[in-house]
């Protein structure tokens, strides 16, 4: 403390080196060790609109649990659906251990001030809606997540260990729906065509937007919290789902999608950023919709958190006294 | 007000199968114990990942300091003869 300013100047550059030495060694950042504020800040960021994400993301699914088609595609869904929680709540867990409580990051969701993928603001109109988003929500999840698994904090690395092992049940059940449906009656292969062309280009947004409009991309490459770029995992993604769209016998909605032989890519037509940033803004098809959603849920079981509190007081205090 | 309502936070141990050690899976919150535990069934063995589960407050969880590793874990540095490949045994000598 003697050390006046100068000295708290050279003890948080030792700190910062050791972080920096941690990154370089590809060492795991647990929440008990020094990091900057900025790399708390982003993490609590990304990985709270992650956890929103999969909470929000409950709500198109959730639509269809009373009308699924047989008993055991609504078992399955069910099933899913709470993964799904289950991800949310792995992700809050991880938010936590950098010191916002989860209480607080859920206001923040309902204030609008927090972001979560703007894929769950577009509805679920059919049936085939809960097969595309298996498939080619889930399967986007998978390959943004994945490089997760290996990222710098170590909470959100073993958080998307879990969650990744659970989501190829979830990207498998939707590929089985919709090559049901595809095999199925004309009107049923017509079902899935249709998903597929309202959800294609959507799901190709969910990587964010293109590397040269991307704010965040770099520092967080140097953190080692994202480890490949937005366009990249894009390109993975497409390569691998555009050859299961022709074996669903299914058309991507996209008339310049090719595939580029010399560099052993497919290449799409020019993606609508306007309507990605105005479904961020809030004009997409369910954002008021999902918010309010969330928020009804949210007060309305205000009175069942509150009585646990107040009956584990009660129970606490019965066995403190002699 | 809100505040004090927020259920405590609780860490999660589970045993994966009888014989084994119970290993930290991840954390929730609960209003008590009882609910710690059906809650952490829910969300950590729903694919058959456990027999038994324990649950510990967080705040009753002390940890050493990252900072102090050094010192802390120094005692157990260069002591090579607590490891067995120390010693050199004899040509012939068997059962050792």
């Amino acid at each position: 403390m003697s050390d006046g300013i100068e000295g708290d100047a050279s003890v948080s550059d030792e700190r910062e080196r050791a972080f920096n030495e941690r990154l370089d060694r590809s060492l795991k950042i647990e929440p008990t060790n020094w990091m900057p504020d900025a790399y708390r800040k982003t993490l609590v960021r990304q990985i709270s609109q992650h956890a929103h994400s999969e909470i929000v993301g409950m709500l198109p699914e959730g639509n269809w649990i009373t009308r699924a088609p047989s008993l055991q595609r609504k078992l399955i869904l069910l099933a899913k659906v709470q993964d799904e929680a289950g991800h949310g709540l792995y992700l809050y867990s991880a938010a936590e251990t950098l010191g916002t409580p989860r209480d607080e990051m859920v206001a923040a969701l309902h204030a609008g001030k927090a972001k979560y993928s703007s894929i769950f603001n577009y509805p679920t109109l059919q049936w085939a809606d809960v097969g595309a988003i298996g498939w080619l929500v889930d399967g986007a999840a998978i390959i943004n997540q994945i490089p997760i698994t290996r990222c710098s904090y170590g909470p959100y690395a073993r958080a998307m260990v879990r969650i990744c092992k659970e989501e190829s049940f979830h990207q498998r059940q939707g590929f089985d729906i919709m090559w049901t449906l595809a095999h199925g009656t004309p009107e049923q292969h017509a079902m899935a065509q249709d998903a597929l062309d309202r959800w294609w280009w959507p799901a190709v947004m969910m990587f964010g937007p293109p590397d040269t409009d991307s704010t965040h991309n770099e520092q967080s490459l140097r953190w080692k919290i994202k480890l490949f770029t937005n366009d990249e995992l894009r390109q993975k993604f497409i390569d691998q789902t555009v050859p299961q769209a022709e074996q669903l016998g299914l058309v991507i909605p996209d008339p310049h999608l090719r595939w580029n032989a010399e560099k052993e890519h497919y290449e799409i037509g020019s993606i609508d950023w306007d309507e990605f940033y105005r479904v961020i803004r809030g004009d997409g098809p369910c954002n008021k919709d999902r918010l309010q959603t969330r928020i009804e849920a949210w007060e309305e079981g205000a009175w069942v958190r509150e009585a646990a509190a107040e009956y584990a007081r009660k129970r606490g205090a019965q066995s403190a006294s002699p | 007000m809100k505040k004090k309502h927020e259920w405590p936070q609780w860490e999660v141990f589970v045993r994966s199968e009888a014989g084994l050690a119970h290993k930290h899976v991840g954390s929730l919150h609960a209003a008590d114990a009882r609910m710690a535990l059906e809650n952490a069934r829910d969300v950590y063995t729903r694919r058959n990942e456990g027999v038994s589960i324990w649950v510990v407050k967080s705040d009753d969880v002390y940890a050493t300091d990252p900072s102090e590793s050094e010192e802390f874990f120094d005692p157990s540095e260069g002591k090579s003869y607590r490891y067995p490949t120390y010693y050199h045994v004899p040509e012939g000598v068997k059962h050792l």
